[in-house]
């Protein structure tokens, strides 16, 4: 695996994401808080602090979600679209590094992203708590510019790396329609994998409870990483349980980018 | 051409309900992750359904018939959403029970609704006594039932980190009672401790209708002075200005008169002042007067 390689490919891929107007997701979601931060205070009841940070954080959510979807899923098809296959694959490079390096390319594109939105919205706070008087501070469950936040920004960054490993397996064999609604329609139903886990409450001793277990442990549970509400409103956040969520995260995507690789090699592209 | 249609056919507004989604539950679900955006989506439309709703009754206009807006009807359900989606959202428990409790028609005039929506937050934040309090003190102002407000108000003192001076407020609403003294003393508490700038606006507006009431009654002392010296029944004040009794004519802080009710021989104050009707003294009476009947839905 030669390191230079994976840097150029990936480097490729953060250039092309820029040419594809990315950015402008940042440009949105500055306008997006900055606006809500002016027109909230007026019809919250005092409540705009908590609300921009919501805001943000679903917004940094939602916007790196599409990223991730959108390019995720054209990473590979791109390539066969333009024919440019093949001439990457008449270089030296092999397969796993062109798929290792187009995954790592766009979860610097996303990690880059999060930054920048994660600034603007400490900045919005920032400006919205120094506008406040001291005594209406006190009031605040946690300060504006709170740093656990940060832990949310953290896990929303490790979700949308699962997202893009999701993407970039659908597209390493699906057409990119597909592979995008297989991806969205595993990120939602990674939601529901508690009603799974459940589900032998409704259907009693029948063999279906088998198999919604086993969609409980195969499917990644996508809540496990959503704690937003949880620093919005200063509640601690176990150190032990962001390393568990990163761990899991970490062996769903090893499990994705290596199938990804596996069905990429095995491809034939005559 | 849209200014055209609006012009020759205008939007009937249909008396639809405006609470589409009345499970807090379902719609957590449908939100996957963003169950603290929705709630703040539904906070917000709390606040402007209950302004708005106010603001039209100041007004004097009426809403549409099978609208949801005759009675705050839909401001509980809201806020029942907003604290389901979730379930730390602090002001949703303690604005949505003060204006709960509210009577009507500054509000639904609902307390029941009102301890539900506390029962619930501190159901789901079992460390904060601020819910207790507030639970209290719907006991105290909107029921009158000064018992169970002294014992919401020891059971907050349990709390831990509730304040030094709960377990003495409950032994002094148990024994004081009804009286305008401890009103004062809990809503100048509400007034000083409050996280929420509403919340302490309308301690202070409680506060100056104590004033009021003092005014009231000093106005009464005075008119049954008058009657045991004269022997005569004023229905006016004009009599004793006359006598050099009263200075001019006897109004609340927005200028709107005093009257006199010949009967009771006392002195009251009637709408459209704001602080109408004002506090009974001593002996619990029954609560503000609200609609006899909420709209089924």
């Amino acid at each position: 695996m030669n390191v230079a390689t994976l840097r150029r490919i990936a480097f490729a891929v953060f250039r092309e994401s820029v040419r594809d107007r990315v950015p402008y997701s940042l440009v949105g979601f500055a306008l997006l808080v900055m606006g809500a931060s002016y027109l909230i205070g007026q019809v919250t009841a005092g409540q705009d602090v908590k609300i921009i940070k919501d805001l943000g954080l679903a917004a940094m959510s939602i916007f790196g979600l599409f990223i991730a979807v959108f390019i995720g899923i054209g990473l590979v098809s791109k390539e066969l679209e333009r024919r440019s296959i093949y001439s990457v694959i008449a270089k030296p490079v092999r397969r796993s590094e062109l798929i290792l390096g187009k995954y790592a390319g766009l979860v610097f594109t996303i990690a880059v992203n999060v930054a920048v939105m994660t600034a603007v919205w400490y900045l919005v706070l920032g400006y919205m708590s120094w506008m406040e008087t001291e005594a209406f501070k006190q009031s605040w469950e946690a300060p504006a510019t709170d740093p656990r936040m940060l832990v949310a920004v953290y896990l929303i960054i490790i979700q949308l790396m699962l997202v893009i490993a999701i993407a970039l397996f659908f597209s390493t064999f699906a057409e990119p329609l597909w592979a995008a609604v297989f991806t969205l329609a595993l990120y939602v139903a990674g939601h529901f994998s508690a009603d799974l886990k459940h589900f032998d409450l409704v259907v009693g001793d029948s063999p279906l409870r088998f198999i919604t277990s086993g969609l409980y442990y195969l499917l990644p549970n996508m809540a496990m990483f959503d704690v937003k509400n949880a620093v919005v409103h200063a509640q601690p956040v176990p150190p032990a349980y962001v390393g568990l969520a990163t761990a899991y995260g970490a062996c769903y995507i090893a499990a994705l980018v290596a199938a990804a690789v596996w069905i990429f090699g095995r491809r034939d592209f005559k | 051409m849209q200014s055209a249609r609006d012009r020759w056919f205008p939007e009937v507004a249909s008396p639809v309900d405006e609470i589409y989604f009345s499970s807090g539950e379902a719609l957590g679900r449908m939100a996957l992750s963003y169950k603290s955006l929705l709630a703040d989506v539904y906070w917000i439309r709390a606040v402007q359904y209950f302004g708005g709703t106010r603001l039209d009754m100041k007004n004097g206009v009426m809403p549409a018939a099978g609208s949801g807006r005759s009675s705050y009807d839909l401001l509980y359900p809201l806020l029942d959403v907003t604290t389901t989606l979730d379930p730390s959202f602090n002001i949703a428990y303690r604005f949505g029970a003060t204006f709960l409790a509210e009577g009507y028609p500054n509000g639904p005039g609902r307390p029941d609704q009102a301890v539900a929506l506390l029962d619930k937050g501190f159901a789901n934040n079992p460390g904060r006594w601020q819910y207790l309090y507030d639970k209290a003190f719907v006991y105290y102002w909107a029921v009158r039932d000064y018992r169970q407000a002294a014992h919401w108000f020891a059971e907050a003192a349990k709390v831990p980190n509730s304040p030094a001076w709960m377990p003495g407020l409950a032994a002094f609403m148990m024994g004081q009672g009804g009286d305008r003294r401890s009103s004062r003393f809990l809503w100048q508490q509400l007034r000083d401790t409050a996280e929420q700038q509403y919340v302490r606006e309308n301690a202070e507006f409680h506060l100056q209708q104590l004033d009021v009431a003092d005014v009231a009654d000093r106005l009464t002392t005075l008119l049954k002075q008058y009657v045991s010296q004269t022997g005569e029944h004023p229905t006016s004040f004009e009599p004793l200005i006359r006598a050099g009794w009263l200075r001019g004519e006897p109004t609340d802080p927005d200028g709107v008169p005093f009257t006199i009710d010949s009967t009771t021989i006392r002195a009251r104050l009637d709408r459209p002042s704001k602080y109408a009707p004002l506090p009974e003294e001593g002996v619990p009476s029954p609560p503000d007067s609200a609609p006899q009947q909420a709209p089924t839905r």
